[in-house]
């Protein structure tokens, strides 16, 4: 985890392969059918519905397990939206 | 007339117009003259506005019309919009980060900024950004459209010139606020747009089936038309000839939507990292109202709705089979908060794209080429005027040029946008490719998928070229060779074009390396693609 503050080029995570899950919706032979149907809707849509779940719980899941790395951390207080507008505070 | 609806959309569209004049004053800082203020709201905006912004960008009117009215006509490969919505946040949440974080640190306004700082080639930036503004600019227009299929339904239909007016109208109220407050304007309206897209969209879900018997009513009523046509690519389920179209379609789709600069502008609008990444998570909301409002053209089926005839032009209009799903099923006030939702939705993604345009013309070809010198209030003047000239030049698509070359502009400019890929999102991640390489690539997938899409008719026969982006492997002719000679299967036009492009690209590459050609100069720093809000090194936003 303890990264450098200053690495140069890429960060890599092994949870960001979570993020290649929801490709399996391109994977059209596996969902290519009328049956089971829930709530009157064939299974080629309501799977792909609930697909929008799986794209949700993948970034979610990365977001959550990689914030712990700090990019460039920030020196000095947090600045407030003000602060950083038009560079007024520097 | 339908007035009560009219009367509606009136006062919604003029509660719009006030907040877009107001916008100006919203969070401002002490200058509009700097393209960080006009051109991207001051880079500030927090995971809220970000979420409405992005959402009521790149969710459009014409998608809310398009979408529906594909399902209506073809079934089950018009539901490719949702596949395509929900791989696209994965895919694109590691480079936007990057992007994002390099533009911060270098003060980047538009994707082929980056290009320009990452290979010191003012060529290959000019290629990306006028890419950009072509695939833009029909963009925009299909907003027209889609603002237009409403109008129509209110009974604002007349023919000729004076059919025009009421859109002609609109537009002028929307560049006159988007000259005046800039990006503000888009993203204060978003809230309102939004908010009456989620109303319209569940209460349709919810109370249409329920109307009209459920949804194996539905699907039933939509299997049955299907099987009742001659034409063989419909059907509630994917053909066997179709299925790699509807997946590399999807993935194309994905992969070029965030090349758009009107995307990318949301995106560098952003206060930080945290905000995209919260987005990443939030925005496929919107992927789920799009599914279920896809499911509306089936709805429409089973209702009977017949597409009205657009009286310009003569032809029945598809793109009006929701705006009329709602004039008939709906009562007339909640009709007309419908149409309010469809045609503000059309205005704040044409007001983002004409900023996009506006901001790839000043940064990339005005400043580069033609006044080095310009200062950062000559910029944000110049971006005001280009912003006009791209309304009004998409206006004159409209009513000068029949829609269906708006529709076949975007299919190419879809095919189009995915050739930078390798310029904008391969760059972020390595400077391998050789700058010669990617213009070489560029010529190639450009050149060879406007064949392509030139040599494709519509389904139905009606028209030669252009038809659509499903190519027919069989009919894949590189230089006279037949790969897949005789095959059916479909597949679409930008993939085919993305795949001949990084192999030029790579070909081109690894020779100019090998002979040790110059490769541009790179001016990022490997740590200015991991920068976040509050880092000392940061750019100050809109400094002279």
């Amino acid at each position: 985890m303890a990264q450098p503050a200053r690495t140069s080029g890429i960060r890599w995570s092994p949870w960001n392969l979570l993020l290649l899950v929801p490709l399996v919706l391109l994977v059209t032979p596996i969902f290519n059918r009328a049956g089971p149907a829930l709530f009157g809707l064939p299974f080629f849509y309501w799977f792909q519905l609930a697909g929008v779940a799986l794209g949700v719980l993948a970034t979610v899941t990365v977001y959550l397990k990689t914030r712990d790395k700090p990019t460039n951390p920030a020196t000095g207080p947090e600045p407030d939206v003000d602060s950083l507008d038009e560079g007024a505070a520097r | 007339m339908r007035w009560t609806e009219l009367v509606i959309f009136l006062l919604l569209f003029g509660v719009v117009t006030v907040l877009g004049f107001f916008a100006a004053r919203w969070k401002a800082g002490s200058t509009l003259d700097h393209l960080d203020e006009w051109g991207l709201g001051g880079r500030k905006f927090g995971s809220w506005i970000t979420w409405f912004l992005i959402g009521g960008d790149v969710y459009t009117a014409y998608t809310f019309v398009a979408v529906p009215a594909l399902m209506f006509s073809a079934g089950a490969a018009g539901f490719f919009a949702l596949p395509y919505t929900v791989i696209l946040y994965p895919l694109i949440f590691m480079p936007l980060l990057r992007i994002w974080s390099v533009s911060r640190a270098r003060g980047y306004v538009t994707p082929a900024d980056f290009v320009r700082g990452r290979y010191g080639s003012s060529v290959l930036a000019l290629l990306v950004a006028i890419t950009g503004i072509m695939a833009t600019m029909p963009y925009i227009a299909l907003q027209l459209v889609g603002l237009e299929a409403v109008l129509r339904t209110l009974g604002l239909n007349g023919s000729g010139a004076l059919g025009h007016l009421p859109l002609l109208i609109a537009f002028v109220v929307l560049a006159l606020y988007t000259y005046q407050s800039g990006l503000r304007a888009p993203a204060l309206i978003a809230f309102v747009k939004d908010i009456l897209v989620y109303l319209v969209i569940i209460v349709a879900v919810v109370y249409l089936p329920i109307k009209l018997g459920g949804w194996s009513e539905i699907f039933g009523a939509a299997d049955a038309k299907f099987k009742a046509t001659p034409a063989p690519g419909d059907g509630l389920l994917l053909n066997g000839n179709n299925q790699l179209q509807y997946a590399t379609l999807a993935l194309g789709s994905a992969l070029a939507l965030f090349l758009y600069p009107h995307s990318l502008t949301g995106v560098l609008a952003s206060r930080g990292r945290t905000v995209i990444k919260r987005n990443m998570s939030a925005l496929p909301a919107y992927s789920l109202l799009l599914g279920l409002l896809a499911l509306l053209g089936f709805v429409a089926i089973a209702a009977g709705t017949k597409p009205l005839v657009n009286h310009a032009t003569g032809n029945p209009d598809t793109n009006t089979i929701i705006p009329n799903l709602f004039a008939e099923q709906f009562p007339s006030w909640f009709a007309g908060i419908a149409f309010a939702a469809i045609g503000i939705g059309a205005l704040v993604p044409a007001a983002i794209m004409s900023i996009a345009a506006a901001n790839l013309w000043t940064r990339n070809i005005y400043k580069e080429f033609l006044r080095k010198r310009a200062t950062p209030r000559e910029e944000a003047r110049q971006a005001k005027l280009a912003s006009l000239v791209v309304k009004f030049g998409a206006v004159a698509f409209v009513l000068f040029i029949d829609p269906q070359f708006s529709i076949d502009l975007q299919l190419i400019g879809g095919v189009m946008i995915l050739q930078t890929l390798p310029a904008v999102a391969i760059a972020l991640y390595t400077r391998w490719f050789h700058v010669w390489g990617l213009v070489a690539g560029w010529v190639a997938g450009m050149g060879w998928g406007m064949v392509m899409l030139y040599g494709i008719p519509s389904a139905d026969g009606k028209r030669a070229h252009f038809g659509t982006s499903a190519l027919k492997l069989g009919e894949l002719n590189l230089f006279g060779w037949h790969p897949f000679g005789g095959s059916t299967l479909q597949i679409y036009v930008g993939f085919v074009a993305l795949v001949a492009n990084l192999v030029v690209a790579v070909a081109v590459s690894a020779v100019a390396r090998r002979m040790r050609v110059f490769n541009g100069l790179d001016e990022t720093r490997p740590e200015d693609y991991h920068v976040d809000e509050g880092h000392a090194d940061l750019k100050p936003v809109a400094a002279h």
